[in-house]
C-alpha cells in the first residue's frame, strides 16, 4: 500500500517536515513493513515552469527530421526574470528546439529549464543544436516521469489546465508530494486505505485522527433505487458471497473532462494510473476508504442487477478484453443480459463507462472473502478489489463510498445524484469478546493499567464494556480480523509498544540432550569430514531417470518414486529415492569450474513411498484429531530414511613436490562406508554386490549382521560415467544411514586385554580365484578357534608359480591365549586347524 | 709431523725432550685433523705400532733395570697425553660430523605436500549443529520431522483456514496426486505440531531442518532451505519469556551485545505475533538491524490441534532461516553459493562456523 503524504494530512497529523521515511519509521512501530519510498524529486529538480510558446517555426533538416524552433515566455509579460544561471534568458523568453509536432504557437507546455534534472540524470542545459542555442527542453509526461506517452510533448489545456506563465509546473503536477509504501500483512484489510493508515498513524505517534467516513453524509436510507437482488444459491462454507450492495445513480455526467490534477497527482503516488473521471474517482474512493467500487454506464444495462454463482459454460469479457470461462463457483453480477462483472475481482467489459457515457450506476458491495480469493485465484486475476475484499473490506462502508464516489462524480464531472438509490443486504452479527481483567498482561508479561487496555482498545474503535470478570468488548466493522482474547491483547500491547515487553528467561524441565540419533548422525557426518570429505547439500528433486538409475538396486522391482504435481522443472519432476544424483551434479558443477580431484558426501533424506500415499481427507483445524484419523495422517506420511552417500574421482591429494597423489579406487568406497560402520560400532558385511549404476565386477553390497542389505560401494558404472561427463573410475557408496544406527548396540561390552606374549604366524592359499577373500579369511578365523586373537590379508598374488584360474592368498594370523604364553606347537596346531577349514571349504593349498 | 717413514731414527724412551716432541707433533697433528678420516691417519701415525711412540716404548724392554721405571713413567704419561687429545678430538669431530648431516639434512619446510586432503562440513550443517547446541544448553530437546508431510500438520493443524493464501500452489510444493494432500513441508512448524502431539506437556523443543518452497533460485531465494524454529509449551508462558529467550540466543550467537527488536506482525499459528529483527554489531557496513525471523505467542487454535487446553496452558514459538543466518553473521552475499556444492564454499570454513 502505497500512501501520499498529502492525502495522509488530510485526516492524520503528519508533521509539515516529515519525509516518507519518517512516516514509514513510525508505522513500522504498529506493525507495516518499510517497503519503498515514492518521491519525484529524487529524480525531478527544477526548475520546470510553465511557458507558452510565443512561436515556432519549422526548419526541416537534412537528415529528413522536421524541427520546430520555439521561443517560449517563462515569465509574465512585464516582469523580470528572477532565475538566474547559465542558459537563462533574462528576457523571460527561451529559445528552444523541439522535435515534437504536437503543439501550435500559443499552447502552454511545461519547460524545463537549464539547471533542471530530469529522471534518467539528465542534465538540461543550453545547447548547440541544429544551428540554434537551445535554452531548455518543453518537456513529454515520460520525460517528466510522469506518464509513459511520449508521442509529444505534454499540452497543459489538453489536461485542462491554464495556469498563469512561470508557474512552478511541479508543484502545478503534483510533484512535490511523495508516498511511502508499506507492506500490510494479510490480517489487516483496512489498512489498504488512507483511512486504515491514518488511523494506524494516529495510533503510532499518539495524534488525533479524523475519519474520513465521518466527512461524507450519506443517506440513512435508501430506497427506489435500481433494481438489485441478492441471489447466492451456493454460498461458501454458509457464509453468501455478496451480503450488502449499494447501487446509486448519477446523470448527465461529463465523462470527458479531464481528472484534476490533485486526484492524478494522488493516484499516481499511490501506484494507479489515470484512465477517465469516472473511473480515477471509484479508485480514489476506493484507496481513500479501502472500499472497492464499480460505475457501470447505467444506459447498457438491461434489468435488474442480480449477484449470484455462475451457472454451467457461462462466459464473460471483462474489463481487460479477455474473455474468461466461470466455474459455477464465481460470484457474478448479472443483468438480464447475463454476466456484467465477476463479484469483486474484475467487471465486464460490455457495461464499461466510456467518454459517451451521461449516466452511471455506482456500485458499492461486500463479498464474503473466501468466495472473491477463490475466484482471484481461479483466474488468476489479482485486481486492487479483490486484494481488499480477500482481505476484509468494513461492512458499514459501503453507503458511505458510494456516496463519497456521488459527490465527486457531481463536484468533478457535473452529474446530478438521484434522490433514489438502493441498499439491500444483511448485516453480520456483532460479536463480543470477553477479555479477563488480567488476561492481557499475563499473555505479554507487561503489567497494563485498565487505563491502557480500555485506552487502546477505544483507539482502536472498539465498544469496550466493564464487567465482573474484565472486559467485554465490541470489535469495530472494520475489524473482522479480532475475534479472540488473544487478538485484543496483541493490539493493547502493539500500541502500548513491544518495546516495552520485558525479557524474562524460562527454564525448561532437565533435559536429556541430544538424542542417540542425533548423536549417531553428527558422528559419521563430522566422520567423513575428518577422514578429508567434503560435505554438500543438494536439492531432492532429481528426473525419474536418476531414480531408476540409483534408487532400489533389484532388477525388475517397482522403482516408484514420488512426484511432485508442480515441479520447478518437469526435468526434475521427482523426489530422490538416492543422494548419488545430487553429488554427481555437484561434482560435474566442480568439475566444469576445474577442480578435478573430488570426494564429497551428503547425508540427506530420500523419500520411498510405501503403501498408501496420503490421506483422501484431512481433518479440520482448531481439534485434535480422533487417535485413529492421526494414525492414519501419520501412516499416509511416506518413509523418508536418512541416505549417507560419498563420491571420489581423481586423486586423494593434490599433487606436490615430493608426493605422488593416489588415485582413488574402489576400495576408498568402501572405506568411506566402513568408517561409518566403525564410528558406529556396527559390523557391515561385505559381499560382491550388483546394483546397476555399479560396475558389475566392483560393486560391494554392505550388509548388517541381520542380512539386511544397507548399501553400496564401488566404482561406478563406466557407462554411467561416461552418460554423465564423469571422470572414469568414480567411485561412490550410499548407506541406509538410519537402519546402521538402530543396529547400533546400545551397550558396548568390555572385552579381555590379555598381557600375554603373542605368536604370529603367517599363512599363504592359493585357491580358485572367484572365491572371495573375506569368505576365506572367515574360515580361517572360524578354523582357528579360540587362540586366535586377529587375522588380516595382507598379499594377494597371482602370475608366476600359481596355476592358471587360482589365486594365492597371504594371511597374517595372531595368536594370543588369555591365561598363559603359547608354545609355538599351540600356535601352529590352530594354524593347521584354520588352514584345514579353508582347505575343506575352498580347496585351499598352502604354498 | 714426525717422519714414521721406515728408517727413521727411533727416539730414545729416555730422550725426554725426543719424546716429548713427538708426543707435541703428534698433539699438533691431532689438532690439525679436521675430519675422523684424517683424525684416522693421524691415530695410526702417531699411536700405531710404526708410530715413534710405540717404536719408543717398545725400546723400554731393552732399557737397563734400572732405566726402566723413568722411561715407563715418560712414556706412559706421554701416551697419555696423545690419546687423550685424540680422545677429545674425536668427540669434537664427531659433533662437528653430527651436526653437519643435520644441516645436511636441512628441507624447505615451506615445500612441504599436502599429503592428506582436509575435509569440510557445509557451514549451515555446521550452524545447525551449533544452534541445537545452544538450546540444548538451556535444556531444550531437539526434534525432527519428515521433509514429504501431511498438509495437516502443515496447515490445518498451524490454524492456516483452508483459503490461506501461504497454501496456494504457487509457494508450496505438492506431491501427486494433490488428492492425497501430500506437499513438501514449506517450514518446520509440523515438527511442532508433531512434537506437541507426542509428547508431555511442558515442552521445550527446537526443529532445525529442511523446507521447500516454490522460489526460483537466485541470490537470496531458493527452493529448498533450513529453518530452526523453537516451541515451548508451559504453564504462564508469556511474552516477556519469548523475548527472554530469543535475547539469551541472540547473544549466544553474535556476542553479548547483540539485542532483539520485536515488532508486530500477523503469522496464522500465532497470537499476538512479532517480527524478530536483531541487532547485529558486526554487521559488514557497521552495526544496523537486521530482519532475522518471526516468532509470537502460539495461537489457542493450534493448541488445541494438538488436544492441549490454552486456558491451562501458553506457549511460545519463533523460527529463523539459517541461511539468513549465515548470509548476515558470515557474510555471504549470495545464496547461490551455499547449494551449489562448489568444494571451494565448504572448505573455506572447514569445521568450524
Amino acid at each position: 500500500m502505497r500512501i501520499p503524504l498529502s492525502w495522509l494530512r488530510e485526516f492524520a497529523q503528519v508533521p509539515a517536515g516529515a519525509s516518507a521515511e519518517d512516516v514509514m519509521t513510525d508505522l513500522v512501530k504498529v506493525g507495516f513493513e518499510e517497503e519503498a519510498v515514492h518521491r519525484p524529486t529524487d529524480t525531478l529538480q527544477g526548475p520546470v515552469v510553465v511557458g507558452q510558446v510565443l512561436s515556432l517555426v519549422k526548419e526541416p533538416q537534412s537528415n529528413g527530421k522536421t524541427i520546430n524552433w520555439c521561443q517560449v515566455r517563462v515569465v509574465p509579460e512585464g516582469q523580470e526574470q528572477t532565475l538566474t544561471g547559465k542558459g537563462i534568458d533574462p528576457s523571460g523568453v527561451q529559445g528552444i528546439v523541439c522535435g515534437a509536432h504536437n503543439f501550435v504557437a500559443g499552447d502552454k507546455v511545461v519547460v524545463t529549464l537549464p539547471g533542471a534534472v530530469l529522471p534518467g540524470d539528465f542534465h538540461i542545459s543550453a545547447r548547440k543544436t541544429y544551428g540554434h542555442l537551445s535554452a531548455g527542453m518543453i518537456a513529454s509526461v515520460r520525460e517528466l516521469g510522469i506518464g509513459e506517452d511520449h508521442d509529444g510533448i505534454l499540452v497543459l489545456s489538453r489536461i485542462g489546465l491554464d495556469p498563469e506563465i512561470g508557474t512552478d509546473a511541479m508543484e502545478l503536477l503534483g510533484l512535490y508530494d511523495q508516498a511511502a509504501e508499506i507492506n500490510v500483512t494479510p490480517d489487516r484489510g483496512y489498512a489498504f486505505s488512507i483511512r486504515g493508515v491514518a488511523r494506524e498513524y494516529a495510533h503510532a505517534t499518539g495524534t488525533s485522527f479524523t475519519d474520513p467516513a465521518s466527512l461524507v453524509t450519506a443517506p440513512a436510507e435508501l430506497s427506489g433505487g435500481y433494481g438489485v437482488k441478492l441471489n447466492d444459491d451456493a454460498p461458501i462454507y454458509g457464509k453468501p458471497g455478496c451480503d450488502r450492495f449499494v447501487a446509486r445513480t448519477v446523470r448527465g455526467v461529463d465523462a470527458t473532462r479531464p481528472t484534476p490534477q490533485w486526484m492524478v497527482s494522488r493516484l499516481r503516488l499511490a501506484g494507479i494510473r489515470s484512465i477517465s473521471l469516472p473511473v480515477d474517482i471509484s479508485n480514489y474512493v476506493m484507496l481513500e476508504l479501502g472500499q472497492p467500487n464499480h460505475c457501470y454506464d447505467l444506459d447498457k444495462l438491461a434489468g435488474d442487477i442480480v449477484v449470484r454463482r455462475a451457472v454451467p459454460g457461462e462466459k464473460i469479457v471483462t474489463l481487460d478484453g479477455k474473455e474468461r470461462a466461470l466455474d459455477v463457483e464465481d460470484l457474478l453480477i448479472t443483468d438480464d443480459s447475463g454476466a456484467i462483472g465477476i463479484a469483486g475481482v474484475m467487471g465486464g467489459a460490455n457495461t464499461e463507462v466510456s467518454d459517451s457515457t451521461t449516466n452511471i450506476l455506482v456500485e458499492a458491495a461486500h463479498f464474503d472473502e473466501v468466495s472473491i480469493a477463490r475466484a482471484r485465484r481461479r483466474h488468476k486475476l489479482p485486481s486492487e478489489a479483490s486484494k481488499r475484499f480477500e482481505r476484509g473490506v468494513d461492512w458499514q462502508i459501503a453507503g458511505i463510498a458510494a456516496q463519497r464516489v456521488v459527490d465527486l462524480l457531481v463536484d468533478l464531472a457535473g452529474g446530478t445524484a438521484d434522490e433514489a438509490g438502493t441498499d439491500v443486504g444483511t448485516a453480520p452479527e456483532t460479536v463480543t469478546i470477553e477479555l479477563p481483567a488480567a488476561f492481557a498482561s499475563e499473555r505479554i508479561g507487561i503489567d497494563f493499567s485498565e487505563e491502557q487496555i480500555v485506552g487502546c482498545l477505544e483507539d482502536l474503535g472498539a465498544a469496550v464494556e466493564k464487567t465482573e470478570t474484565g472486559y467485554r468488548v465490541t470489535a469495530p466493522s472494520w475489524r473482522q480480523d479480532l475475534e479472540t482474547k488473544e487478538d485484543l491483547s496483541e493490539e493493547i500491547a502493539r500500541l502500548v509498544g513491544y518495546e516495552n515487553i520485558p525479557a524474562t528467561l524460562p527454564v525448561a524441565p532437565p533435559g536429556r540432550g541430544l538424542t542417540r540419533t542425533q548423536q549417531q548422525k553428527r558422528r559419521v557426518v563430522q566422520a567423513l569430514a575428518d577422514a578429508g570429505l567434503t560435505e554438500v547439500l543438494s536439492y531432492p528433486f532429481v528426473s525419474k531417470a536418476a531414480n531408476d538409475t540409483f534408487g532400489v538396486a533389484e532388477e525388475g522391482a517397482a522403482r516408484t518414486a514420488i512426484k511432485l504435481a508442480n515441479p520447478i522443472s518437469e526435468e526434475h519432476g521427482y523426489l530422490r529415492t538416492s543422494v548419488l544424483p545430487g553429488l554427481i551434479e555437484a561434482a560435474r558443477r566442480n568439475l566444469s569450474r576445474g577442480f578435478r580431484d573430488l570426494a564429497l558426501y551428503e547425508a540427506g533424506l530420500v523419500f520411498l513411498p510405501d503403501g498408501k500415499l496420503g490421506t483422501e481427507s484431512i481433518p479440520p483445524l482448531g481439534v485434535r484429531p480422533a487417535p485413529e484419523v492421526l494414525d492414519g495422517l501419520f501412516d499416509g506420511v511416506p518413509d523418508q530414511p536418512l541416505h549417507l552417500a560419498a563420491l571420489m574421482c581423481g586423486h586423494d591429494s593434490p599433487a606436490a613436490a615430493g608426493h605422488t597423489p593416489r588415485q582413488w579406487d574402489w576400495a576408498d568406497a568402501l572405506d568411506a562406508a566402513r568408517l561409518v560402520g566403525d564410528v558406529l560400532g556396527v559390523e557391515l558385511v561385505i559381499s560382491q554386490g550388483s546394483h546397476q549404476a555399479f560396475h558389475p565386477g566392483r560393486a560391494a553390497q554392505l550388509a548388517l549382521r541381520s542380512g539386511e542389505v544397507v548399501g553400496y560401494a564401488g566404482e561406478l558404472h563406466p557407462k554411467l560415467l561416461a552418460a554423465h561427463d564423469m571422470p572414469a573410475r568414480s567411485v561412490a557408496m550410499e548407506l541406509d544411514a538410519d537402519a546402521i544406527f538402530e543396529a547400533a548396540a546400545d551397550v558396548i561390552v568390555a572385552k579381555h586385554i590379555s598381557g600375554f606374549p603373542v605368536a604370529t604366524q603367517d599363512v599363504a592359499l592359493v585357491v580358485p580365484r572367484e572365491v572371495p577373500a573375506d569368505a576365506v579369511l572367515a574360515a580361517l578365523r572360524e578354523g582357528a578357534g579360540e587362540l586366535l586373537e586377529d587375522v588380516a590379508l595382507f598379499d594377494v598374488y597371482v602370475g608366476k608359480g600359481i596355476e592358471d584360474g587360482k589365486k594365492s592368498l597371504a594371511f597374517g594370523l595372531r595368536f594370543r591365549a588369555t591365561d598363559r604364553t603359547l608354545t609355538a606347537d599351540e600356535a601352529s596346531e590352530a594354524r593347521e586347524a584354520a588352514v584345514a577349514v579353508a582347505a575343506e571349504r575352498f580347496g585351499a593349498v598352502q604354498r | 709431523m714426525t717422519d714414521t717413514l721406515p728408517g727413521a731414527a727411533i727416539p730414545n724412551p729416555l730422550d725426554e725432550a725426543a719424546i716429548t716432541a713427538a708426543v707435541e707433533a703428534a698433539v699438533a697433528a691431532i689438532a690439525a685433523a679436521s675430519s675422523l678420516e684424517e683424525l684416522k691417519a693421524v691415530r695410526l701415525a702417531h699411536t700405531g705400532e710404526k708410530s715413534p711412540l710405540s717404536l719408543a716404548n717398545r725400546e723400554i724392554g731393552g732399557l737397563a733395570k734400572e732405566h726402566k721405571a723413568a722411561a715407563g713413567k715418560l712414556m706412559g704419561a706421554s701416551r697419555g697425553r696423545v690419546n687423550q687429545a685424540l680422545t677429545a678430538r674425536t668427540a669434537e669431530l664427531e659433533a662437528e660430523n653430527d651436526a653437519r648431516i643435520l644441516v645436511e639434512e636441512t628441507v624447505d619446510v615451506t615445500a612441504a605436500p599436502r599429503r592428506r586432503r582436509a575435509g569440510a562440513r557445509h557451514p549451515l550443517s555446521t550452524l545447525q549443529d551449533r544452534v541445537a547446541d545452544i538450546f540444548v544448553g538451556m535444556g531444550w530437546e531437539i526434534a525432527e520431522g519428515p521433509e514429504v508431510e501431511s498438509e495437516w500438520f502443515n496447515f490445518d493443524a498451524l490454524n492456516f483456514k483452508p483459503d490461506h493464501p501461504a497454501r496456494e500452489m504457487q509457494d508450496t510444493f505438492f506431491v501427486e496426486p494433490p488428492e492425497a494432500h501430500l506437499l513438501m513441508r514449506t517450514h518446520t512448524s509440523p515438527v511442532q505440531v508433531r512434537s506437541m502431539l507426542e509428547r508431555e506437556v511442558p515442552i521445550y523443543v527446537l526443529c532445525p531442518g529442511k523446507v521447500f518452497r516454490t522460489d526460483e533460485l537466485d541470490a537470496t531465494h531458493t527452493p529448498v532451505f533450513h529453518q530452526f524454529e523453537g516451541l515451548a509449551i508451559d504453564k504462564n508462558l508469556s511474552m516477556a519469556d519469548l523475548r527472554g529467550t530469543l535475547e539469551h540466543f541472540a547473544r549466544q550467537m553474535f556476542g553479548e551485545e547483540a539485542s532483539i527488536r520485536l515488532r508486530p506482525n500477523y503469522f496464522p499459528f500465532t497470537e499476538p505475533s512479532a517480527e524478530l529483527d536483531i541487532w547485529h554489531p558486526g554487521a559488514k557496513g557497521g552495526p544496523r538491524w537486521i530482519e532475522w525471523g518471526g516468532c509470537g505467542m502460539v495461537n489457542p487454535n493450534v493448541l488445541r490441534a494438538a488436544g492441549i487446553d490454552p486456558e491451562e496452558y501458553s506457549g511460545f514459538a519463533f523460527g529463523m532461516g539459517i541461511e539468513r543466518t549465515l548470509m548476515f553473521r558470515n557474510e555471504v552475499s549470495d545464496m547461490r553459493d551455499m547449494i551449489e556444492g562448489d568444494v571451494r564454499f565448504s572448505e573455506h570454513f572447514g569445521m568450524e562456523i
